[in-house]
């Protein structure tokens, strides 16, 4: 490194390091934070098992953060050891399911959003005596595996319970913004709604680019004055539609699906008109559980029958059930 | 230091004495221009919202979102190198400003001044290490893409205990920094988003520094031929690592735009891919792929080109199924147009 540079970064570091020194905030940050108390509870005494969960989630994405957080505490209560891993590109999904294989794992519990790329390595993994469960998406391929059990929401039932709701609510014509263009499960949400008001209209963003997806919203609520509901599809996507729907100087309304900690504040406050929860904790939970109650028992949860975790719908009435949850994360 | 340029409109445009318009059409960023302004006119035609001006500010914003980062992806180009890094380095630095003023409950400012040191020291390891073992550099910093992919996550949970950092929005400076770095103003009834503001600003800097100092024939000539201007003393090591220092600026600006814009949150997985949005900018703009040539003007002129097709498909209101597709062809069209004009203007 030059000389100058080394001396440039050195101040810089020494500036940062004075600000810090003198310049904390006297509101909000880490000091504010109330401790939640993890609960200690009991560890099973079943022999210690291992056990796979993988999905198709991209890297760093809060929804699938909270399937974790459920599945960790299926695993910590059961005595397991959970392998996270995930991929959103199908054939690579499928190529983890074959690791998990390979590394004879105890159980593993998979996402078939991906069906085509992924079900072959799962029939593999239930031919080779590892038991399987189904979470998230594959409601209608589930069964053909041979899985345990399957646990999620039934993404058209959302979206069409989720139409129902928009009827209710006085909503004219629909906004559902698909945040990952060709998602089957986003796809079936927006159809769902579109069955109950026909009206509805896609609308495709990039998920992973924050600014430019507010930037579309914008432009088109602007385009579309008639449009008086924005539906997204996670929190993320719904909160910048407010900010969208403030920029276009539009009177949308706002709808969404999932929860995380600023959707709950959101609806608590108003801004956001409800919130469809498939419970994404308990998901990932009941998926890792199942497998620990067939082993030691032989158990089947929802008696070869899926199991729904949602449509849940969130609003103003029923906020502050869900609120403290959601802060935790867990929600 | 014009022998250097080696590009194919050999003629120097800074000693000749030629008509206005002879050296307009030589410049760079002149096809770029006319592709502007063809698919400008093109949506004026099809997308009517398009044609109101309140909605102005909704596709300036969109341009600028990706228009600051042109402005060094630009340099870096006309440098002779890459940046393949630049799409997560923009989440780094919002992530890190987020998470440091959080953890240790100090003043956003800080936050801010510590990212912005962060960031220099990212394009300062870039440009030393593609210096120190003269790898290509998109190779370097195709590594640098993955360390800070990794770390964007890694660290943020480990910090946070999520994959987003903690909103910072209650905590001391938040308000002022927000007004410096993502606020909007009314103008003649059009919504100004203020890194439109900002990145004028830095285009106009920029395009000065380019063509009337002596950095910028530097940042030409280690463009051209590396060999060449060691030989005639051009500072290569030193020019090379400042464009990389450049760039992480305006990552460390754009993060701050990105925390600022959503309330003091950053998602950790943010920002694959947007360096390639960076690189179309610059090379629709008229940046050639192997250095030497290119504009800083032209770059604006791509993220433009870029920030109007995006929006013009959602305001013409066409089938969102196809918004890739129509994306595609426009982006090309504007890139032929491009071509053709150069090509006409260096036949005179």
């Amino acid at each position: 490194m030059v000389r100058w540079q080394k001396k440039a970064v050195a101040a810089v570091a020494a500036v940062a390091l004075a600000a810090a020194l003198a310049a904390c905030s006297s509101s909000g940050g880490k000091q504010s934070e109330q401790s939640s108390g993890g609960s200690g509870g009991n560890v099973a005494d079943t022999p210690r098992m291992k056990v796979a969960l993988i999905t198709h989630s991209g890297a760093g994405d809060t929804f699938w953060d909270i399937v974790r957080r459920g599945a960790e505490a299926a695993a910590k209560k059961d005595n397991i050891e959970l392998q996270y891993s995930a991929d959103p590109d199908g054939a690579a999904q499928a190529n983890l399911v074959q690791t998990a294989i390979d590394s004879k794992v105890d159980g593993i519990a998979v996402t078939l959003n991906k069906p085509d790329a992924v079900i072959p390595n799962v029939k593999k993994a239930i031919a080779a005596g590892i038991p399987v469960t189904i979470l998230n998406g594959g409601l209608d391929q589930w069964k053909t595996t041979g899985a345990l059990g399957y646990f999620g929401q039934d993404e058209r039932i959302a979206g069409q319970a989720t139409g129902e709701k928009l009827k209710q609510l006085g909503a004219k014509k629909v906004l559902c913004v698909i945040h990952e263009q060709g998602n089957v499960s986003l796809e079936a949400r927006c159809q769902g709604i579109k069955d109950k008001l026909p009206t509805t209209e896609n609308v495709n963003v990039n998920g992973t680019d924050q600014p430019g997806t507010q930037a579309t919203l914008t432009s088109k609520l602007q385009q579309d004055k008639t449009a008086d509901y924005v539906v997204a599809l996670n929190a993320g996507i719904a909160l910048t539609a407010v900010q969208a729907a403030k920029d276009a100087g539009s009177s949308a309304k706002i709808g969404s699906f999932d929860m995380s900690k600023e959707m709950a504040k959101a609806v608590a406050d108003g801004t956001v008109q409800f919130a469809v929860d498939q419970q994404p904790y308990l998901q990932g939970y009941l998926a890792i559980d199942a497998i620990w109650l067939y082993k030691t028992n032989g158990n089947t949860i929802g008696g070869g029958e899926a199991t729904l975790t949602g449509p849940a719908f969130i609003d103003k009435s029923n906020i502050a059930a869900v609120q403290k949850f959601a802060e935790a994360g867990t929600r | 230091m014009a022998s250097t340029i080696t590009s194919p409109a050999s003629a120097d445009d800074r000693v000749s004495a030629r008509s206005l318009g002879a050296r307009l059409l030589s410049r760079p960023e002149i096809g770029s221009l006319v592709g502007a302004a063809v698919i400008l006119v093109f949506f004026l035609i099809a997308a009517p919202p398009f044609r109101e001006i309140n909605n102005t500010g909704t596709i300036l914003y969109q341009a600028a979102l990706i228009g600051v980062m042109a402005v060094p992806v630009s340099l870096l180009m006309i440098g002779g190198e890459f940046d393949l890094s630049a799409g997560v380095a923009v989440t780094t630095s919002g992530l890190t400003a987020g998470l440091f003023a959080y953890q240790f409950s100090v003043n956003v400012w800080v936050g801010v001044i510590v990212a912005l040191a962060l960031s220099l020291a990212i394009g300062t390891f870039n440009g030393w290490l593609l210096m120190r073992t003269g790898l290509p550099s998109f190779l370097v910093t195709l590594g640098t893409f993955f360390i800070l992919q990794g770390l964007n996550i890694a660290v943020t949970r480990l910090a946070s205990g999520a994959v987003a950092s903690n909103s910072i929005s209650d905590m001391d400076g938040f308000s002022a920094a927000k007004a410096l770095f993502a606020s909007e103003f009314k103008l003649g009834g059009v919504t100004i988003k203020i890194i439109v503001v900002w990145w004028i600003v830095f285009v106009a800097i920029a395009a000065w520094v380019l063509l009337k100092t002596q950095i910028g024939n530097w940042i030409f000539a280690v463009g051209g031929d590396a060999a060449a201007a060691r030989a005639v003393g051009v500072p290569v090591r030193k020019v090379k690592i400042g464009l990389f220092m450049t760039v992480g600026f305006f990552a460390w600006f754009t993060g701050m735009q990105l925390l600022f814009v959503q309330n003091g949150v950053v998602q950790s997985g943010e920002g694959v891919g947007k360096e390639f949005l960076y690189i179309i900018a610059a090379v629709v703009g008229g940046c050639l792929l192997t250095g030497g040539y290119g504009s800083v003007v032209g770059g604006a002129i791509g993220a433009l080109i870029f920030g109007m097709v995006q929006l013009g498909v959602v305001y013409a209101g066409w089938n969102p199924d196809w918004f890739k597709a129509f994306l595609g062809v426009m982006l090309l069209l504007a890139t032929i147009v491009n071509l053709v004009v150069k090509n006409k203007a260096e036949a005179r």
